[in-house]
């Protein structure tokens, strides 16, 4: 069972004149934790938008876990979709619905499972992101700015995806709390044997999270490799981005750990 | 590659009974064939006496372990072969299934009609009185702005009468020639009865410049300029973009509310007399059509069928009508709470609220106006 879960070839991007991405190819494979990174306008999130079929690309193709993103069959597709979860930037909640309602929605959306069920269901994915069942009737506007992450990754991991797609999860927490949802999504990988794929600009989540790391510039990946390789390759964005005084020291940090 | 779960009881090597757990238990495969295993899992858990070979197991996730786990009533049968990493699963399931137990998820709020009837009384009451506080502080706003005429928002003002006002007539026009047809042609039927054809003057005059024409634009421009007061407001709310104003000093009030009351108040008794032009115009169309009147002898006998009083309390109207629907549009997109589901109910409110108003206020005109401009 080599096949990769993420397999993007040739993919090129335009909007309106400018190509943003151009002749990009990304394999990510069983149980990495890829973090994209790149400065800002570089395509991240667009390249991560076409991996959850969000966007379709002018050219190229996605492939995950094997199969074509866009099969022309509805059904295959909804199937392939559900084998992936989200984690959008500012949380994405359903603003209208309650914590509970939110989690549960994807699988309501299965419509197979008994609600009993999707009730004991929702209990332990609460459970895993660390959140208590008292807070599952609070609407969203009622949350904090972490819980609302622990939500949305809830939500995330409803259809025990095998592939957990990450939009900045750490941006907008304290220091303290991004370090504790790193801790989670680190605990959940190991649990639930996740592929994840992040964009990130923190410096902090990319050293603890990170066994590989993709840097996105001039349109395409510049370098992929452990972090250590990465920092060899020169290019001015490294230097800006890897040299800088917060790398350095979380570096230090993680080499001190190790 | 995956397989289908399936769950079996057997015979062991001892005679004893074991149920066999096999294929993948993962939701995906789970989902389609629950309705076959639930009897299964529910006749094992009346079953103490079971053996449970979990060996030809594949994936387990958390959906499988659930279902294994309440199958097995909550505690790990006596004998159970399964591989060390399955087995962690099932106890991170156990472990989480317990601690959601623990504290049962409270179920929601059941809606108690009188409990809600007095919610709704309170809700009443406090959009009232949020409408008079409102009302309270556009009128010290524009005292503000008499006395430092620098501060008067004009550009805003300028806009929402564009907005509001240019951006309507073409739909107030063609709303107001059609009904203006519509009115004449029934009208002109009756009146060849009767052989009053001449009245049709007066029918169309009183009716559109005194009555239809204000209500009608109130009606359009609430559904179509209120509304989008309403969610502008909402989504600037939900965006906390109002406490961005309020942190740089500038009143919430002075800058959104007053700018969309001032317009819709100028903005309305001008489409009102455009509206009522576009009417009496298909009016004309219609009466020439039908009875034979010419343009020129029905706009010579308007004047002196409809005293010009009418078309002052027409007027009139469009002001008291543009003023309370920019009111309500903007009480109720300051209210909106940041959800979806508040915006649309708030909208909805502020179109349904500003009609319903709209036609009140309409009704003491009729009564506050009877003397004037009719022949007694």
């Amino acid at each position: 069972m080599t096949m990769p879960v993420i397999e993007v070839r040739k993919l090129s991007t335009r909007f309106g004149h400018t190509w943003v991405l151009h002749d990009l190819d990304l394999v990510v494979g069983r149980g990495e934790v890829v973090a994209l990174v790149g400065g800002s306008g570089s395509g991240k999130t667009t390249l991560l938008r076409q991996i959850n079929g969000l966007i379709k690309p002018t050219e190229g193709s996605v492939r995950l876990f094997g199969e074509p993103l866009y099969s022309r069959d509805v059904h295959r597709d909804r199937a392939l979709r559900r084998r992936f979860g989200m984690l959008f930037q500012h949380g994405a909640l359903f603003s209208a619905f309650d914590v509970f309602d939110n989690v549960a929605f994807p699988m309501r959306e299965l419509r197979l499972l008994p609600a009993e069920l999707i009730r004991d269901l929702v209990m332990i994915k609460l459970a895993q992101v660390e959140l208590k069942p008292e807070h599952a009737r609070r609407m969203p506007a009622e949350l904090s700015g972490g819980m609302v992450k622990r939500v949305a990754l809830a939500r995330a991991l409803a259809l025990e995806p095998e592939l957990l797609l990450l939009d900045e999860p750490t941006a907008g927490l304290d220091p303290d709390r991004s370090a504790a949802f790193v801790r989670l999504i680190l605990a959940l990988r190991e649990q639930l044997g996740l592929t994840v794929l992040l964009v990130t600009h923190d410096v902090d989540t990319l050293v603890a999270l990170a066994t590989r790391v993709a840097v996105l510039a001039d349109q395409r990946i510049l370098a992929f490799g452990t972090l250590d390789e990465v920092i060899q390759v020169d290019h001015p964005f490294f230097r800006n981005f890897f040299c800088g005084e917060a790398m350095q020291r979380a570096l230090a940090g993680s080499r001190a750990l190790r | 590659m995956a397989k289908e779960p399936s769950l079996r009881i057997e015979r062991g090597v001892r005679g004893q009974p074991v149920a066999r757990v096999s294929g993948d238990w993962i939701l995906a495969r789970l989902a389609p064939c629950l309705a076959e295993l639930t009897p299964t899992l529910d006749n094992c858990r009346a079953r103490r006496d079971l053996d449970w070979d979990l060996s030809g197991l594949g994936a387990l996730d958390t959906v499988g372990g659930l279902l294994l786990w309440q199958g097995w009533e909550e505690r790990f049968p006596p004998e159970l072969v399964v591989s060390p990493r399955q087995r962690a699963v099932l106890e991170r399931v156990a472990a989480s299934h317990a601690a959601g137990r623990a504290q049962a998820v409270p179920p929601p709020p059941r809606p108690d009609w009188i409990a809600s009837a007095g919610g709704f009384g309170l809700e009443v009451w406090a959009h009232l009185t949020n409408l008079v506080v409102l009302l309270g502080q556009l009128v010290l706003d524009a005292g503000h702005c008499l006395r430092h005429p620098g501060e008067i928002p004009l550009r805003e003002i300028s806009a929402n009468v564009y907005k509001a006002g240019v951006r309507a007539m073409p739909v107030t026009a063609l709303v107001g020639f059609l009904i203006g047809i519509v009115l004449s042609y029934l009208s002109a039927l009756q009146l060849r009865n009767v052989g009053a054809d001449i009245y049709i003057v007066n029918i169309l005059g009183y009716g559109i410049v005194r009555e239809l024409g204000p209500v009608l634009v109130a009606v359009l421009v609430a559904g179509r300029s209120g509304s989008a007061m309403t969610a502008q407001l909402g989504v600037m709310r939900v965006t906390e973009e109002i406490d961005a104003l309020a942190t740089f000093g500038v009143s919430r009030t002075l800058r959104l509310v007053l700018p969309k009351v001032v317009a819709l108040s100028l903005a309305m008794p001008l489409l009102v007399l455009w509206t009522t032009a576009m009417a009496l115009w298909g009016g004309m169309v219609a009466a020439q059509v039908q009875l034979d009147i010419g343009y020129e002898f029905f706009i010579a006998t308007l004047p002196r069928a409809v005293p010009v009083a009418n078309l002052w309390i027409g007027l009139a109207k469009g002001v008291v009508f543009g003023f309370l629907i920019a009111l309500i549009a903007s009480h109720f997109g300051l209210h909106v709470r940041p959800n979806t589901e508040s915006l649309s109910a708030n909208t909805t409110r502020s179109v349904v609220i500003s009609i319903t108003s709209v036609l009140l206020v309409d009704a003491v005109f009729a009564v506050a106006t009877r003397g004037i401009g009719v022949p007694v």
